[in-house]
C-alpha cells in the first residue's frame, strides 16, 4: 500500500475505534472487586484453611446471586500457603501487586499473618486476618484487623473456668508455631492476675507424633492440678490421644485452635471431657433463642453444611465475619477506595457475627469482648456448653 | 527401674521399630544397586493412606492392609521400571536425585488421589493402655514391635536360606559376578524395589493409628530412617535395624533428659556426628579402594 493509502484506511479507522472504545468504557466500570485471600487450605493447618476457603466461596457466590456489593460482583482471588509463612508472604505479595486486589481477607495462622503485616503496611491495603494470636492486634497495626479472639482471651477464660473449679496449678505443654508460642507466652503472663500457678512447660515440634515424654513428665510434677495445651492441628490431637494413654487423670483444656468437629473425630474417645473456649457457632443449637448471636449461627451453620455436607467450624466462621466485616465497610464508605474502605472497618459497631458481637475502634482492631467466648465441653462426642 | 525411664524407653522403642523399617528398606535398594532411595518415606505415607481409603470404601481392616501393601508394592516396582531402570548406566548421584524428583512426584500424586487432611486408622486390638512398671503401653505399641520383629526373622530367613534371598544377596557383593553366575540382576533389583516398597507400607500402616497419617508423613519418616541406616551402616541389614532402635531411644531419652522443642534434631546430629567419626556406620563394612 502506498503511505496516502495507509493514511486513508488508518483514518477510516479512527471513528470506528472511537465508537468501540465508547462501549467498552462501561464495560471497565462493571469491573469485579477483587478481594484477595491467602488460605492455609493443606497441610498441618488445613482445619483452619478449608472451611475459610469453602466459606468465602460459598459467600461471594451468595452475594453476587443479589447483585453484589455497590452494583459490582465480587471476585475471589485465593492461594494456598500450606501453613508455611514463607509462602504466605509469597502470596500476600502477588496479591497486592500482580492481582491488585483491593482488600485481603487471610492469613489462617498467625505465622502466615505476621509474614505479610508489613507487606499491607507499606501498600497500604487493609488486610482482615483469620488467625489467633493477639500480636496481630497488638500494638495497633492501621492497616490490620482480625476476627478471631485472641490467645490472650483464650487463657482468661481457661483461667476463669479454672477458678471456678478451684483449680490453680496448671501444667502447660505446647508447640512451636507462631500460635503456640504466643498464646503460651499470654498465658504465663496473665496466670498471676487469676492466681494460677504454672509448674510445668513442656514444648513439642511442630510434626511430633509423639508427646508420651512430655505428658509422662507433666504427669510427675508435683501439685498439678489441670494440663492447658496452647495450639492447634496434629500436635493437640496426639497430646489428647496420649494424656489418655497415660491416664493423667487430670482435666484437660486445648484452645480454641481445635475447636472443630474434626478434632473430636480425629481424638476418638480420648477427647471426652476436653474443655475449651470457643465462638457459639459450635453450639449454635443449643443456644437460647434470646441470644443475639443465635439467628447468624444458626442460619450459617444451615448454608455451610447443606452445600458442603460437612460440620461447621469456628473458622468457617472467621472468615463469614471476615467478608461481611468488609463488605459492609464498603457499602457503609459507599466505594471500594482502600483508605475509606479501611475507616468503615475501624468504626464497625454493633455486627453480630459467628464470633461474636464486634464493636471496632482506632486502639481495637478485634472488637471482641471476654463474653463472645463460650467455655465448651466434649460431651459424649459432642460440643456442649458448660453451665 | 524408674516409671518415667521405663516410659521413655517404651515410646523410644515402638518409634524406633517404624525407624527399622524404614531403614531396611533403604539397606535393601542400597545393597542391590547403590541407590539411595529418597522416595521410602513416601511407600510408607501410600501404606498408611491406602488403607484410610480401602477402610472408608467399607473393606474390613484384615482385607485393607494387604492391599495397601500390594498398592505400595507397585508403587515401589513402577518406580523401579520407570524412573531407575531407564537411567541404569547413569552415576549413584544422579540416580539418587531422580529417587527425589520421584518422591516429589509421589507426594504431589497423593494430595490428588486422596487429599491434604489428617486421618486416622482404628488401632488394631483396642486403645485400653496396658500397665508395665508404672508406665503406660499402647496394644498397638505391641504390635509394631512384634510385627518388626515377625518381620526381621522372616528377612533373615529370606536372605539366609531361600534361592532367591541369596541371589539378592550375591549381587550386592558384585554384580558382575553375580550376572556371570545366571543371576538376573535386573529382576534382583525389581524385587529389592517392591520389597522395600512392602516394608516402608508396613511401617505406615503399623504407626498410622498411634501418630496419624497425611499425605507428608513421608518425609520425617524418610529422613529419619535414612538417618538410621547411615547409623548402622548403609547396607547392612542388621545395622538398620540397631540403628532405627538406637535412634528411636536417643530422640525419646533427648526428649525428656534434654529439650523436648529440639527432638527432631537429634536424628540429624546423628548423621553429622556418624559422618564425621564413623562414615562406615555400626556395622558397615569399611570401604578400601584398590590403588
Amino acid at each position: 500500500m502506498t503511505t496516502s493509502q495507509v493514511s486513508k484506511s488508518f483514518k477510516k479507522l479512527l471513528p470506528i475505534s472511537a465508537l468501540v472504545a465508547a462501549f467498552a468504557a462501561p464495560a471497565w466500570a462493571q469491573d469485579a472487586i477483587k478481594i484477595g485471600a491467602f488460605l492455609s487450605v493443606s497441610g498441618p493447618a488445613a482445619f483452619l484453611g478449608d472451611p475459610e476457603q469453602k466459606t468465602l466461596e460459598l459467600y461471594i457466590e451468595k452475594i453476587n446471586a443479589a447483585g453484589g456489593v455497590l452494583g459490582r460482583k465480587l471476585q475471589l482471588i485465593s492461594y494456598d500457603d500450606s501453613g508455611d509463612a514463607e509462602k504466605a508472604r509469597t502470596f500476600a505479595k502477588r496479591l497486592i501487586e500482580q492481582d491488585k486486589v483491593d482488600v485481603i481477607v487471610g492469613g489462617s495462622t498467625t505465622g502466615a499473618t505476621m509474614a505479610a503485616v508489613p507487606l499491607v503496611e507499606a501498600a497500604q491495603v487493609p488486610f482482615v486476618s483469620l488467625a489467633g494470636a493477639v500480636v496481630i492486634i497488638e500494638p495497633v497495626k492501621k492497616w490490620v484487623f482480625k476476627t478471631p479472639h485472641t490467645d490472650r482471651m483464650a487463657c482468661e477464660k481457661v483461667f476463669t473456668d479454672m477458678n471456678e473449679r478451684k483449680l490453680s496449678k496448671v501444667a502447660l505443654i505446647s508447640g512451636t508455631g507462631g500460635f503456640d508460642k504466643s498464646m503460651r507466652a499470654e498465658c504465663l503472663k496473665v496466670a498471676p492476675t487469676y492466681k494460677i500457678q504454672v509448674v510445668a512447660d513442656e514444648t513439642y515440634g511442630a510434626g511430633d507424633t509423639d508427646m508420651t515424654v512430655q505428658l509422662t513428665k507433666i504427669k510427675n510434677t508435683a501439685g498439678v492440678q489441670a494440663v492447658l495445651n496452647p495450639g492447634f492441628g496434629q500436635g493437640p490431637t496426639i497430646v489428647t490421644k496420649n494424656f489418655k494413654q497415660l491416664a493423667v487423670n487430670l482435666p484437660l483444656y486445648q484452645s480454641h485452635g481445635v475447636a472443630s468437629k474434626e478434632f473430636i473425630k480425629l481424638s476418638g474417645d480420648a477427647s471426652e471431657g476436653v474443655r475449651l473456649p470457643a465462638a457459639a457457632l459450635l453450639i449454635a443449637e443449643q443456644l437460647p433463642d434470646s441470644d443475639p448471636q443465635k439467628k447468624v449461627v444458626v442460619g450459617y451453620k444451615q448454608a455451610f453444611e447443606s452445600k458442603y455436607k460437612q460440620e461447621v467450624s469456628t473458622f468457617g466462621g472467621h472468615a463469614y465475619d471476615g467478608l461481611m466485616l468488609v463488605v459492609e465497610a464498603m457499602r457503609r464508605a459507599g466505594s471500594t477506595d482502600k483508605a475509606k474502605v479501611r475507616d468503615a472497618i475501624e468504626t464497625t459497631k454493633g455486627y453480630v457475627g459467628t464470633g461474636g458481637v464486634v464493636n471496632m475502634s482506632a486502639t481495637d482492631h478485634m472488637g471482641l469482648d471476654l463474653s463472645a467466648f463460650r467455655m465448651l465441653e466434649v460431651k459424649k462426642g459432642v460440643w456442649s456448653p458448660v453451665k | 527401674m524408674n516409671a518415667q525411664l521405663t516410659q521413655f524407653l517404651l515410646s523410644g522403642l515402638t518409634i524406633g521399630a517404624i525407624y527399622a523399617l524404614v531403614a531396611l528398606g533403604f539397606a535393601i535398594i542400597y545393597n542391590a544397586s547403590h541407590v539411595i532411595n529418597f522416595a521410602q518415606g513416601e511407600f510408607v505415607m501410600i501404606g498408611g493412606m491406602a488403607t484410610v481409603s480401602l477402610l472408608q470404601f467399607g473393606l474390613p481392616l484384615l482385607l485393607a492392609i494387604p492391599l495397601a501393601v500390594l498398592a505400595a508394592v507397585a508403587a515401589g516396582m513402577a518406580l523401579e521400571r520407570f524412573a531407575i531402570e531407564p537411567a541404569r548406566g547413569a552415576s549413584s548421584v544422579t540416580l539418587i536425585i531422580i529417587t527425589i524428583g520421584a518422591s516429589i512426584l509421589l507426594r504431589g500424586l497423593a494430595t490428588l488421589v486422596w487429599d491434604k487432611k489428617l486421618h486416622t486408622v482404628p488401632s488394631f486390638s483396642g486403645d485400653t493402655p496396658i500397665q508395665i512398671g508404672g508406665a503406660t503401653l499402647l496394644p498397638q505399641s505391641l504390635w509394631v514391635m512384634g510385627i518388626t520383629l515377625v518381620i526381621v526373622l522372616l528377612l533373615g530367613w529370606f536372605f539366609g536360606r531361600t534361592l532367591i534371598g541369596k541371589a539378592v544377596l550375591a549381587t550386592s557383593h558384585n554384580p558382575v559376578a553375580a550376572q556371570l553366575c545366571g543371576i538376573n540382576v535386573r529382576f534382583v533389583l525389581f524385587l529389592s524395589f517392591g520389597l522395600s516398597a512392602g516394608l516402608g507400607a508396613v511401617a505406615g500402616i503399623l504407626i498410622a493409628p498411634i501418630t496419624l497419617t497425611s499425605w507428608d508423613v513421608g518425609v520425617m519418616l524418610g529422613l529419619k530412617g535414612f538417618a538410621a541406616a547411615i547409623l548402622g551402616g548403609l547396607g547392612s541389614g542388621v545395622g538398620a535395624v540397631v540403628g532405627g532402635l538406637v535412634l528411636g531411644i536417643a530422640e525419646s531419652m533427648g526428649a525428656g533428659y534434654l529439650s523436648s522443642a529440639y527432638k527432631d534434631a537429634i536424628a540429624f546430629v546423628i548423621i553429622l556426628a556418624v559422618l564425621f567419626f564413623m562414615p562406615s556406620g555400626l556395622f558397615g563394612k569399611k570401604s578400601a579402594d584398590r590403588v
